[in-house]
């Protein structure tokens, strides 16, 4: 199925979770901060986050700003 | 405490906020904060770039210190609002820095989405600190909307052009009830000082420090400056005068 992820359409396995995403990028969970559907998703909730088709997921992180 | 600067029931003793950009290593961040006494550090919210493993930044700014994010990519008060309440739901506490920008040469602000993103933010809840270009008008807009301070820029974001705008922070020190902090400019001590001498009551710098050639030099120069021009301001400026005053007495014994 189709996601958006960050703003780009992305092919996922059906039933992923957003637990998966994350960890399939790479990224260390810790400094990260998820949104679905313009929706923050605390990190607990992150493995039973199944997601669907055309969600829209991003992934922030909080960096160096004035 | 003697003369705190009270913001969000908070009592600051540092009136010199730290901005985290432009840093060439993140390890710095921590140093500078401990040199320059500063007790508010700004961040941002970004994007991960998946190719690009960067480091939280957060995790760099020492317990104890008042984490600021800015609302910065944002070009309405819609994504303003947004990026806030992400911010907090992540943990970063109640205070903002609301930066509405649309102008991409000279980054500077939108006042009209400013004032809106403060109402919205202020009456849930958030301490808001609205950066803005020097208004009158759109400064007591900002107080009616709620802000916790006031921002204006001296000159443009991280232009080191220092306080350009002076005669229009000046009215706003004189007519807005709230604490007018000066943002984005200020490229020397010198500059930060003679902010306090006029009456600010903070300023905020990133730039200048950051891209010093020792960040945590400069911090430290930075926060006794603050101080220095704070100190000024409380012992009450004397005015000028277009020729001499003598400051020795010339009454003497050496001429009839």
């Amino acid at each position: 199925m189709k996601i958006i992820i960050n703003g780009k359409e992305e092919a996922v396995a059906e039933n992923a979770t957003l637990e998966e995403i994350v960890a399939s990028r790479g990224l260390n969970p810790g400094g990260i901060i998820v949104e679905l559907n313009y929706a923050l998703v605390k990190r607990e909730s992150w493995p039973d986050t199944i997601l669907r088709e055309n969600d829209r997921v991003e992934i922030l992180r909080f960096v160096g700003g004035g | 405490m003697a003369d705190a600067l009270k913001i969000g029931g908070r009592d600051l003793t540092s009136r010199l906020f730290l901005g985290t950009g432009k840093f060439s290593a993140n390890r710095l961040i921590p140093e500078v904060v401990k040199a320059s006494g500063a007790q508010v550090v700004t961040v941002a919210l970004r994007r991960v770039d998946t190719d690009y493993q960067e480091e939280n930044i957060a995790a760099y700014v020492p317990a104890g210190c008042i984490l600021m994010p800015n609302t910065s990519g944002a070009r309405t008060a819609e994504e303003a609002v947004r990026i806030a309440r992400l911010a907090r739901a992540a943990g970063c506490g109640d205070w903002v820095k609301i930066e509405v920008i649309r102008d991409n040469r000279y980054l500077l602000p939108d006042n009209y989405e400013t004032i809106k993103a403060t109402e919205i933010l202020a009456a849930e809840g958030f301490v808001v600190l609205p950066y803005m270009s020097p208004d009158l008008s759109v400064a007591k807009r900002l107080a009616e909307a709620g802000a916790a301070a006031v921002m204006p820029l001296g000159s443009p974001i991280g232009s080191n052009r220092g306080l350009r705008t002076r005669e229009l922070i000046r009215i706003l020190i004189e007519e807005i009830p709230l604490p007018i902090i000066v943002d984005a400019g200020i490229g020397r001590p010198s500059e930060a000082a003679e902010a306090m001498e006029m009456g600010a009551a903070a300023v905020l710098v990133n730039t200048a420090i950051a891209t010093a050639g020792d960040p945590v030099a400069m911090g430290r120069a930075f926060g006794l400056a603050v101080e220095a021009g704070r100190a000024a301001y409380l012992a009450g400026m004397p005015g000028t005068v277009d020729y001499a005053r003598a400051s020795s007495p010339l009454t003497g014994f050496l001429r009839d």
